[in-house]
């Protein structure tokens, strides 16, 4: 793999990083932390919003980022032809 | 059958599983003893990375701590499983792509250093002691409250357990116990939180069911909010902590977990880095079973105790609560003679002159240890008696497998980075293989003395575990993949100035020392379990200006940068 290629998979991976931490972020420390508060004044079902988002949804919403990045990166491999035969 | 004998049975049962498999499992190579071969496939490593994870403060404490935490609780739950989105996005697949046994391998190598490898060892030594021997403690617990057996000789029998599988079969032998261990665990855990949510809001999810209604129409959740404020605590679904606090701990917490070296060590045992990823993914689902249950079983377990037990008369009060008298976790006096338990926030002084007082109330009766919640959960929701038996069997079961994990942790800190790549580097693969067993064999001694001598400091050390691995490994591992002009010199001042600092914050406001200090002295009113975050944001700042201020890593070593942020070429995790 030449040099180029390798910076720009490296660029791509670390924008994919990008993003999902970002939503890694958003719902654990924003939405469960930062403005509990605020989200509590919503509810679905029997929970106040941000106490089911710091109790609940972050924990989901972990696994799928997981496995976003799992498939994204498998494509990723496969394009630069650096995946594991 | 009685409970008693039941629980025999079953933990018999469970036991000589545990010891079938590691006669079926033993390790004959360094490379089975480290890391099973490499050979895991990702869905069964997920799994044992969840039993190796999940300890008997996850399986016993957990739930009973939210129970009393309420909204505070929800650091743990975010903490302890945002960390495998760290792992799975930053670390696992390079970790697995570098291809060796140990994180102190990774650092030494990584950072061309034996100072950096003998910092990276020590680290490891630190971490992983403080948390096993609080292992050693779950299992004398649970030994003396279900088997009524002295919780010295339960400490020995879990100890015996223990020696017996990491010794015989290292990594290989510990993987499919683990195994094993999470299905007796998970099962453990849901069957009582299924039968009580079923009881009590007839929804048999509990994570649907603690959002639920109760059989008179309003929700569980204002209905335990309700009886919170009727007795002066604060509301269940609102905590009290500050929230620069909260926003810490969670973070110490997560980052922590991606630090700990027992946890990364898992994933050198997959064939492929993509295993490696994937497999992060699958434990973190495992996980999140358990981890989305607890708090429901904290609600379930608190609205059913304060029922129960709130101003009735001590005459009516069932069973569960004379058998948890006769162990200490659970005390009752009588302080204003009326006969009746009265449970309140007697630290609330509004309460306590408008509502107390005039009731005739004379102070909290009733103190409940945390940690009894979970084990007592079947007995208060009056769930028949082999449940009772299964969740003892789990909660041996979380805290064997963790042991394990750290123990193996241990032993390959000592044979193989110390003595294979400092002290005797030409030593024999048998030889190397008999250390780590002699390894192993000493750190189930140590364990098992502070199982049977819990020194104070190990209950107020176990949750700073993660702050010392947050201070210590995640920068460290990250900016060797990361920043590829990161250096020795800036990894290894680093990982020092941000352990000790770490160590120093937690001796002054939980031990006391170097003058002490109480809440209102926390700096950036940060408790010392949150510090993790800032000692490990010192680190970064350390290691990133001390490492431009020093020459660039060897053209060799960026080489290697380069190789490890591309799957391709992993091969087996090798012994270069």
């Amino acid at each position: 793999m030449s040099k180029k290629d390798l910076k720009q998979y490296w660029k791509t991976n670390l924008r994919y990083l990008a993003i999902l931490l970002s939503i890694w972020f958003l719902v654990s420390y924003c939405f469960g932390i930062l403005f509990v508060d605020q989200l509590n004044q919503f509810r679905i079902g029997g929970f106040k919003l941000g106490f089911w988002f710091a109790q609940q949804g972050s924990i989901y919403v972990f696994v799928i980022l997981i496995f976003i990045y799992v498939r994204l990166m498998n494509k990723l491999d496969k394009d630069y032809d650096v995946d594991e035969k | 059958m009685d409970v008693q004998l039941l629980t025999f049975l079953i933990v018999g049962l469970t036991f000589a599983l545990y010891i079938g498999i590691a006669i079926w499992a033993r390790a004959g190579s360094t490379k089975e003893f480290y890391i099973a071969g490499g050979g895991i496939h990702p869905i069964a490593n997920g799994m044992a990375t969840a039993a190796d994870w999940m300890s008997a403060a996850s399986f016993i404490s957990m739930a009973g701590l939210i129970s009393f935490m309420g909204y505070d609780g929800s650091v743990f739950l975010m903490g302890w499983t945002g960390g495998y989105v760290l792992l799975a996005l930053l670390l696992a697949p390079y970790l697995r792509k570098f291809g060796k046994f140990t994180v102190p391998d990774f650092i030494g190598d990584r950072y061309y250093s034996n100072v950096a490898r003998t910092v990276a060892v020590a680290c490891a030594l630190i971490v992983s002691f403080t948390y096993v021997a609080g292992q050693m403690r779950g299992v004398g617990v649970v030994f003396s409250r279900f088997l009524e057996v002295d919780i010295n000789i339960g400490v020995l029998i879990g100890m015996a357990i223990v020696f017996f599988y990491a010794v015989l079969g290292g990594m290989k032998g510990i993987t499919y116990t683990q195994v094993a261990q999470y299905c007796v665990l998970i099962f453990a855990f849901m069957v009582p939180a299924i039968f009580i949510s079923l009881n009590m809001t007839g929804n048999i999810i509990p994570q649907i069911g603690f959002g639920g209604t109760t059989a008179d129409g309003t929700f569980l959740l204002d209905k335990l909010d309700q009886l919170h404020t009727d007795l002066g605590f604060a509301e269940y679904t609102s905590g009290t902590k500050s929230k620069v606090d909260v926003f810490a701990i969670t973070l110490a917490l997560m980052v922590g977990t991606a630090g700990l070296p027992h946890v990364i060590v898992r994933f050198f045992t997959v064939p492929k880095v993509r295993d490696a990823r994937k497999s992060a993914g699958w434990a973190l689902i495992f996980i999140a079973i358990l981890y989305t249950t607890a708090p429901a079983i904290a609600v379930f377990a608190r609205t059913n105790m304060i029922n129960t037990v709130s101003d009735k008369p001590y005459a009516e009060m069932p069973a569960w609560v004379g058998n948890w008298e006769k162990t200490g976790l659970l005390t009752w006096e009588d302080k204003n003679e009326d006969g009746r338990v009265q449970y309140y926030n007697d630290q609330n002084d509004t309460f306590v002159t408008s509502i107390a007082n005039p009731k005739g109330w004379n102070g909290n009766e009733l103190v409940v240890d945390r940690d009894i919640m979970v084990l007592a959960n079947p007995e208060i929701a009056n769930l028949p008696a082999w449940v009772i038996a299964l969740v003892a069997a789990g909660g041996l079961a979380a805290a064997l497998s963790t042991a394990a994990g750290l123990l193996l942790v241990i032993s390959t800190a000592i044979s193989r980075d110390l003595i294979k790549k400092q002290i005797k580097p030409d030593i024999s693969e048998k030889g190397e293989l008999m250390w780590a067993r002699v390894g192993a064999f000493f750190a189930v001694l140590v364990a098992g003395y502070f199982g049977v001598n819990p020194p104070g400091f190990v209950a107020a050390t176990v949750a700073l575990a993660f702050g010392l691995a947050a201070a210590s490994f995640f920068p460290a591992i990250i900016l060797g993949v990361f920043d590829k002009r990161m250096n020795r010199e800036g990894a290894i001042a680093g990982m020092v100035v941000g352990i000790l600092l770490m160590l120093f914050y937690m001796m002054k406001y939980k031990l006391q020392m170097f003058g002490g200090g109480a809440s209102e002295d926390w700096w950036f009113g940060i408790s010392p379990e949150g510090f993790g975050t800032i000692a490990m944001v010192v680190n970064l700042i350390v290691s990133l200006v001390v490492s431009r201020m020093t020459p660039e890593p060897p053209q060799s070593v960026q080489d290697i940068v380069e190789n490890i942020r591309v799957p391709r070429g992993a091969g087996n995790a090798h012994q270069h």
